[in-house]
């Protein structure tokens, strides 16, 4: 027999005692990983829709709105193409991808189309729709998934991440949105003069339900020739990893970028960003209960043990065991309830979060392995800071008084 | 000689002043003596008993065991004199609930880090000799007051200790039990040699011994001080 093996008896001989000792610190782990389980993939699929919306940062000139951006007015400001550059040689990580654009109105006839200059080798071919037309060229690779791993997360790969940069629009080639190309009666291989320049159209857009509709894209060198400003684009669109966002993309982009306004696209970028910190921010509170109440009940836990066992910790000392004996048995008790505890814990979050998920948050939650160590990290250091000092207190008895209460 | 005390005094400090609970008192104890050490409740029969091995700390006098004094000496060191030579009986009988006989009889062994095997071998051996081989698996609360108070011994015995400290073992039992008890504890003392100092109120317990000592209010009244 070792005192290893006499904790074992003790624990197994007395289970009603173990299962409330360990209830405690198992819901409270339980809670964390549960709600780790659902925020890590409600992240995952947040950054996976973002991605799908493709670009999601917008730099446009000091004083331009998103309206100028849209509407493209002919007097709309404008900002140097060597902003990309800027960006480029910077240190700042989480820029996906960048894609200059200079839209301006223009008359085709007697319609009015917005003609958008695009730089073909780092255009998104944005939004799947415009893939499902058959363009072709160089994967983006998205990155927005933890670890930095490309179109992985978990497992869970999203092929709609896997965009195509455009790098087959020659100089006399244009791409014509669904509606203008009604509006012009425009088709593939079809030639059609903007500015006096003539033009192939190659391809025409799927309907997407956006701005694109109404847009005709040709190479942004031929527009910025054919407008007369050179060098200058109307806005870089920028596809940042969702993560980044959240750790301050956008305020590095305006310290290289000072004359700039650099913003998100939509709502939904800053409200995920919102409520991934606020879950982050439960999480946190939720350790700091977890860590007192789980140090507090595994404490009172075993100092109810040390006091039930006054008379077996004087017989053992009185027979030569060590103090050193004494802080093993307990604290080896306390290591033995954190393993315990935490595993526990790890299953029973995990199964509520792939259970509720759903139903809460409308996700489909799967188990992060990971966690099975942290859980068992967090509930041992809790179990063993509960117990330093009823286990001190048991190492400091006076034999002979716990022997004199027979 | 195996045991010394001299001019032992301990003392507690009361609402109502100083009480001497063990004043000046000396003996020697031979090796293999069964020394019986009576007297009235609070004589600091006990007192005496526990204050040999550093479980109560004296306020002065010398304790000279084997040859070196072990009253000045850390608690460390005297609690490894406990662990390999001293052998304690108490009248509760003070059995680990949860253990079973045999385990209950490993422990000493176990605080000495003997392997697990020769545990095993000394204990179902020495549980032999008390005539409790086949109540081995048992738990405490399966056997009756005497077999517990024989697991007791055995469990004061299995490390082969060089004295057996023993507390009213018989304070618990009834008359015929009691004398049980005391059999083994001389045939114990008789046969392997182990000195026993036995603390007891029962006269006819006193009657095993080779030595008597007798305290009143501390001091020792009858006996080789």
């Amino acid at each position: 027999m070792t005192i290893s093996k006499l904790v074992l008896i003790e624990l197994w001989k007395r289970k009603s005692q173990l299962i409330s000792g360990l209830l405690a610190i198992t819901l409270g782990i339980a809670v964390i990983v549960a709600i780790q389980s659902v925020s890590v993939v409600s992240e995952q699929n947040v950054a996976r829709n973002l991605d799908n919306l493709g670009a999601n940062i917008l730099v446009l000139p000091q004083g331009a709105s998103i309206d100028d951006y849209y509407t493209s007015d002919i007097d709309a400001p404008t900002l140097p193409m060597d902003y990309v550059e800027r960006i480029l040689t910077s240190t700042i990580s989480g820029v996906d991808n960048m894609s200059p654009k200079l839209t301006r109105r223009v008359k085709v006839g007697e319609q009015s189309v917005v003609l958008t200059g695009i730089l073909p080798k780092s255009e998104i071919a944005s939004k799947p729709l415009w893939q499902s037309s058959g363009l072709t060229g160089i994967e983006i690779k998205a990155a927005c998934a933890p670890g930095q791993t490309a179109n992985q997360s978990h497992g869970m790969e999203d092929e709609k991440l896997k965009r195509k940069a455009i790098d087959t629009l020659n100089s006399n080639d244009c791409i014509a949105g669904s509606q203008v190309a009604k509006r012009l009666n425009l088709s593939a291989k079809k030639p059609i003069s903007i500015l006096g320049k003539e033009f192939n159209v190659v391809k025409i857009l799927p309907e997407t339900g956006t701005v694109d509709d109404d847009r005709i894209f040709a190479n942004l060198k031929d527009v910025q020739r054919l407008l007369g400003i050179e060098n200058q684009v109307s806005a870089i669109e920028i596809m940042g990893c969702c993560n980044a966002i959240s750790d301050g993309l956008l305020s590095k982009l305006r310290n290289i970028l000072p004359d700039t306004r650099v913003t998100t696209i939509g709502q939904i970028v800053s409200t995920q960003i919102e409520t991934n910190q606020l879950m982050k921010k439960v999480t946190l509170v939720m350790l700091i209960i977890i860590f007192f109440v789980g140090g507090i009940s595994i404490g009172n836990f075993i100092w109810a043990n040390v006091n039930e066992r006054k008379r077996e910790i004087g017989i053992l000392r009185m027979m030569g065991a060590e103090r050193r004996t004494i802080y093993k048995m307990f604290l080896l008790k306390a290591l033995i309830l954190g393993i315990a505890g935490g595993i526990l814990g790890f299953l029973l979050g995990t199964l509520a979060g792939v259970i509720l998920g759903p139903y809460l948050a409308g996700i489909i939650v799967e188990p992060v392995y990971i966690y099975l160590l942290w859980s068992i990290l967090l509930s041992v250091a809790i179990s063993l800071a509960g117990s330093l000092v009823p286990t001190y207190l048991a190492a400091k008895f006076d034999p002979h008084s716990n022997l004199q209460e027979d | 000689m195996i045991l010394q005390g001299e001019n032992i005094v301990k003392q507690y400090q009361h609402d109502r002043g100083i009480i001497n609970a063990l004043d000046h008192v000396s003996f020697t104890v031979n090796n293999g003596d069964f020394v019986t050490v009576t007297g009235p409740s609070g004589s600091g029969k006990s007192t005496l008993l526990l204050s040999l091995f550093g479980l109560i700390r004296l306020t002065s006098g010398n304790i000279i065991f084997e040859g070196h004094r072990i009253d000045n000496i850390s608690d460390r060191k005297l609690t490894d004199i406990r662990k390999k030579s001293v052998g304690y009986i108490l009248q509760s009988f003070a059995l680990i609930p949860y253990l079973t006989t045999l385990q209950n009889v490993m422990v000493p062994l176990m605080l000495e880090k003997i392997s697990g095997k020769e545990q095993v071998k000394r204990a179902a051996e020495i549980l032999d000799y008390i005539g409790l081989s086949d109540r081995m698996e048992h738990l405490p609360r399966e056997l009756s007051a005497g077999q517990q108070q024989r697991v007791a011994i055995a469990r004061s015995i299995v490390h082969k200790p060089r004295l057996i400290m023993a507390d009213e073992p018989t304070g618990n039992l009834d008359p015929a039990l009691s004398l049980e008890i005391l059999e083994f504890l001389k045939k114990i003392n008789q046969e392997n040699k182990i000195t026993i100092i036995m603390v007891t109120h029962s006269p006819v317990a006193a009657g095993y011994g080779t030595m008597k000592l007798h305290l009143n209010e501390g001091k020792i009244v009858i006996g080789n001080s």
